[in-house]
């Protein structure tokens, strides 16, 4: 088992979501985040001059899915949250110890 | 005995509440601008002017403002506690209204200068030593500068001075009193380079809105009476507002983009410099002197803040100060006899004396509020302190001055 950790663009959720979807992925967390990267932050205005705001929003998509998925789900949230410009953010795969599921108490493979 | 006009008394018993709504409309203007942190605790310092400056205003403060004169410089005690306050009208002040009304109006007006100086110290400021500081500054600076522009006897009313509604009394008295405790306190922790960004810009949106409209009272009020004078001033004001919001956006968009956040920034600009002009000058007069008003104030903001890195937080005495002093000057430039009688002809109309009257009125006010606010601030500095310590500041005021937070928890 293993938990994807994908940071993406906030207008790039529902897209990320539907393909996954597609791909029988359905279960996820979603969060906002701030972060930077190489995208450096966006300049704002103030009552008067701008200032450079370097920790931009961004979604955090959580999911564990099973070994052999990982390179599929990989593969929808990229094709999906990409724009080729900096800032389209990262995704992090982790190994899973154990996942419950609260109502049954089911474990691992059968709780995802 | 004067006869009570029911007319008068219903347009200043209104707009003593419209600029009574003024006062929370700072809370949310300030508010809106400052960090999460110390949200509530700015609103805090508006709204704890309601409760102090109102109980000191009827036990004290209107006496010395408005009492019996003592050689042009202070009232006297024969209104302390409301006596002699009553349901009559005064023989001197707004005179076909009840004297409790007229009080009541000068009420809103002492609450919303105290208000409007702390949005230069906020995010540092203590909270005791705010309250400490407003009680003190209320008997030592505005009572008495009300008493000197709008007593009867006070010595710039005297002299000739003219301010309709407050460009003195309340905007400039206010900026320049900020501007002297900003030299005192110094610069929140982080600034300039660290940036703060103002945590809910549609607050200062709904701040603006409700002092523009509290701003009718304010202006259009000051005429005491409900006949063509409150008209021509609300039309003054209205217009003033406008021309400078607009101004200021077109500057905005220049250098990028319209901003909401400067758009209102610079209908209180034209407000504030409008105020003593409002019920002296033409409804047009108000077209120059919004669209003035908003380009000075916007590189007033400029100069104080980036070039000689005043940490005036919300910028009071760059639209209140600068624009106060703007206001009293363009009373010498715009004022016309055919709009008021009990005013003056300004430059414009030929004369170039009241421009040279409103220059004193503005040195004298200016210099008495920043010396009195820097003795002040000095004296509450060095007994229980201007400034909260570094790990309050840190965590924020909503948390070390209040024990509360403005968005708690998670749904449930």
């Amino acid at each position: 088992m293993k938990k994807i950790e994908a940071i993406i663009r906030e207008e790039k959720l529902d897209a990320v979501k539907k393909a996954l979807e597609e791909k029988s992925y359905f279960g996820m967390t979603v969060s906002e985040v701030s972060g930077r990267g190489k995208q450096k932050g966006i300049l704002l205005q103030w009552r008067v001059g701008e200032h450079r705001v370097d920790l931009l929003p961004k979604l955090k998509i959580e999911l564990v899915v099973l070994d052999e998925d990982v390179s599929v789900a990989i593969d929808a949230i990229v094709s999906n949250a990409r724009t080729g410009e900096t800032g389209d953010g990262k995704i992090f795969v982790l190994p899973v110890e154990t996942v419950v599921r609260v109502r049954t108490g089911d474990r691992n493979e059968a709780a995802i | 005995m004067m006869s009570i006009n029911q007319a008068d008394t219903v347009w200043i018993l209104i707009s003593s509440a419209l600029v009574m709504l003024m006062t929370p409309g700072v809370a949310l203007f300030y508010g809106g601008m400052v960090r999460r942190k110390n949200l509530l605790s700015t609103m805090m310092m508006s709204f704890a002017c309601l409760g102090l400056v109102s109980l000191l205003w009827v036990l004290y403060g209107y006496s010395l403002a408005f009492g019996t004169d003592h050689a042009g410089i202070i009232g006297g005690f024969n209104f302390l506690g409301l006596a002699n306050v009553g349901q009559a009208p005064s023989p001197v002040y707004a005179t076909t209204v009840p004297h409790l009304g007229f009080m009541i109006f000068q009420a809103m007006f002492a609450i919303i200068t105290v208000a409007l100086i702390t949005g230069a110290i906020v995010e540092r400021v203590k909270f005791s030593a705010l309250c400490v500081f407003s009680a003190l500054w209320l008997t030592l600076v505005y009572s008495p500068v009300a008493h000197w522009v709008w007593g009867s006897g006070g010595w710039l009313a005297k002299f000739g001075v003219l301010d309709f509604a407050g460009g003195s009394v309340v905007h400039l008295n206010a900026g320049i009193s900020a501007l002297a405790l900003v030299l005192l306190l110094g610069r929140r922790r982080g600034f300039p380079q660290n940036p703060m960004e103002p945590n809910n810009i549609p607050m200062v949106v709904m701040g603006a809105g409700l002092l523009w409209f509290g701003w009718f009272g304010f202006n259009a009020g000051s005429a005491l009476t409900a006949g063509g004078l409150a008209a021509s001033a609300f039309v003054t004001t209205n217009t003033a507002a406008a021309a400078a919001a607009f101004t200021w956006m077109v500057i905005s968009w220049i250098y990028r983009r319209p901003t909401i956040l400067g758009t209102v920034t610079g209908a209180i600009a034209g407000l504030a410099t409008v105020t003593p002009a409002a019920g002296y000058v033409s409804p047009l007069a108000a077209v120059p002197i919004g669209i003035v008003a908003a380009v000075v104030c916007y590189y007033a903001m400029l100069f104080f803040k980036s070039k000689l890195g005043f940490d005036d937080s919300l910028d009071v005495f760059a639209v209140h100060g600068v624009g106060g002093i703007m206001g009293m000057l363009f009373v010498g430039v715009f004022a016309s006899l055919a709009v008021n009688p009990a005013g003056a002809d300004g430059l414009i109309a030929g004369s170039g004396l009241q421009l040279l009257k409103q220059l004193v009125g503005i040195a004298s006010v200016g210099a008495y509020a920043f010396a009195v606010t820097w003795l002040l601030g000095k004296l509450v500095s060095v007994t229980i302190g201007l400034r909260v310590g570094q790990s309050e500041e840190t965590v924020g005021l909503d948390l070390s001055q209040h024990g509360e937070r403005a968005y708690g928890g998670f749904l449930r």
